[in-house]
């Protein structure tokens, strides 16, 4: 079964990188595990589906993937959820305090996590994100930009072949 | 109180969390489950009960973890650490650099391409094959990304199979995920 990471890749099956692809299938299966475990949890906590597809997408675009952006947008739209839809783009602001301060999380952990500090979860937790929602934000920005690498890295490789 | 830890350093510290973590004596059915929990297994590191937050995640990723660091065949291990090194440089995630800088030692017992690489970061000059495979790992980890063709040929040039590219792929970019947990969650201290 394909997943999304070798669709979004492209990576011809029949090419050594494609046989390589193939030996790493079991790594493969458990991303696509991992991005259901942040995408659509069980128990989602105070992180709404909506709100995570939404993330998702804004991370995408900082990175520069409108294909994988469009994927999580697609989540969004099933969504029904239209509070949290302008979170899906880079600047976008749902006006409620919660909410923006857990999109410039967002922002911060996908465009310079080498800069977050103690102040940034006091920031949150201010902002009256609950602890574990602070945790389940990190996880779903940390898959998120994993996910924008090993398509950015597979491309890369692809395009040398 | 022990002091935080701002500067690369092989010597691994330990981890304090900024939130609260999971208690185990009120832990969920879940939450205990992805900490594999077991009335032999009941040690935890701060980090794992953190992570416990979002047991749905932790389940999934360690397992994951261990299937790009540890495999068998494909990069080795002392180059998966390599690239687990670059991702933390750029992502400045000071714990995690110890402790994978201290597992490339372990096995290569290279302590000067740590040292460079912590004196310099990014502009570290090094034997061609760590090269190509710490400038690769460290652009794969900036945003936006800055890898492209130069630094692929570059591995190619190495000597570095297709399995050999896709496993340092992995093993950075799983550190682009585990910098983003270990670095902004808490933080290392002596």
């Amino acid at each position: 079964m394909t997943n999304l990471i070798e669709t979004l890749a492209g990576v011809p099956p029949a090419s050594k990188l494609g046989e390589a692809l193939k030996k790493r299938a079991e790594i493969l299966r458990l991303s696509e595990a991992a991005h259901d475990a942040v995408l659509l949890p069980r128990d989602p906590g105070g992180l709404s589906h909506a709100l995570r597809a939404a993330l998702a997408a804004r991370m995408c675009r900082h990175v520069g993937n409108d294909e994988l952006a469009a994927h999580y947008d697609n989540y969004l739209g099933h969504s029904g959820d239209l509070d949290v839809a302008p979170l899906a783009y880079p600047d976008g602001k749902s006006g409620e305090t919660r909410l923006d301060a857990i999109a410039r999380h967002a922002d911060l952990l996908t465009v310079a996590p080498r800069e977050a500090t103690r102040g940034d979860i006091e920031a949150l937790k201010a902002a009256s994100v609950a602890e574990p929602d602070i945790v389940r934000l990190a996880e779903l920005a940390a898959f998120v930009n994993y996910q924008l690498r090993v398509v950015a890295g597979l491309k890369v490789l692809k395009g040398v072949q | 109180m022990s002091e935080a830890i701002n500067e690369f350093t092989a010597k691994v510290p330990t981890w304090s969390p900024y939130v609260t973590p999971v208690d185990i004596a009120t832990a969920t059915p879940a939450q205990l489950a992805a900490m594999k929990v077991t009335p032999s297994n009941t040690g935890f590191s701060p980090y794992v009960l953190t992570l416990a937050h979002d047991p749905e995640s932790l389940e999934v990723r360690s397992p994951l973890f261990n299937l790009i660091m540890y495999g068998k065949d494909g990069l080795s291990s002392a180059e998966r650490e390599l690239g687990a090194v670059g991702a933390s440089i750029v992502n400045r995630c000071v714990y995690c650099a110890a402790v994978h800088a201290s597992r490339f030692i372990g096995i290569t017992h290279r302590t000067d391409i740590i040292d460079t690489i912590f004196a310099d970061e990014r502009d570290a000059t090094l034997p061609p094959r760590d090269q190509a495979l710490f400038d690769f790992a460290a652009k794969l980890s900036t945003t936006p990304v800055e890898v492209g063709a130069d630094d692929a040929r570059a591995l190619t040039e190495a000597g570095l199979s297709e399995l050999e590219q896709l496993d340092l792929v992995l093993s950075a970019a799983l550190f682009g995920w585990a910098n983003r947990l270990m670095h902004t969650l808490g933080e290392p201290r002596a």
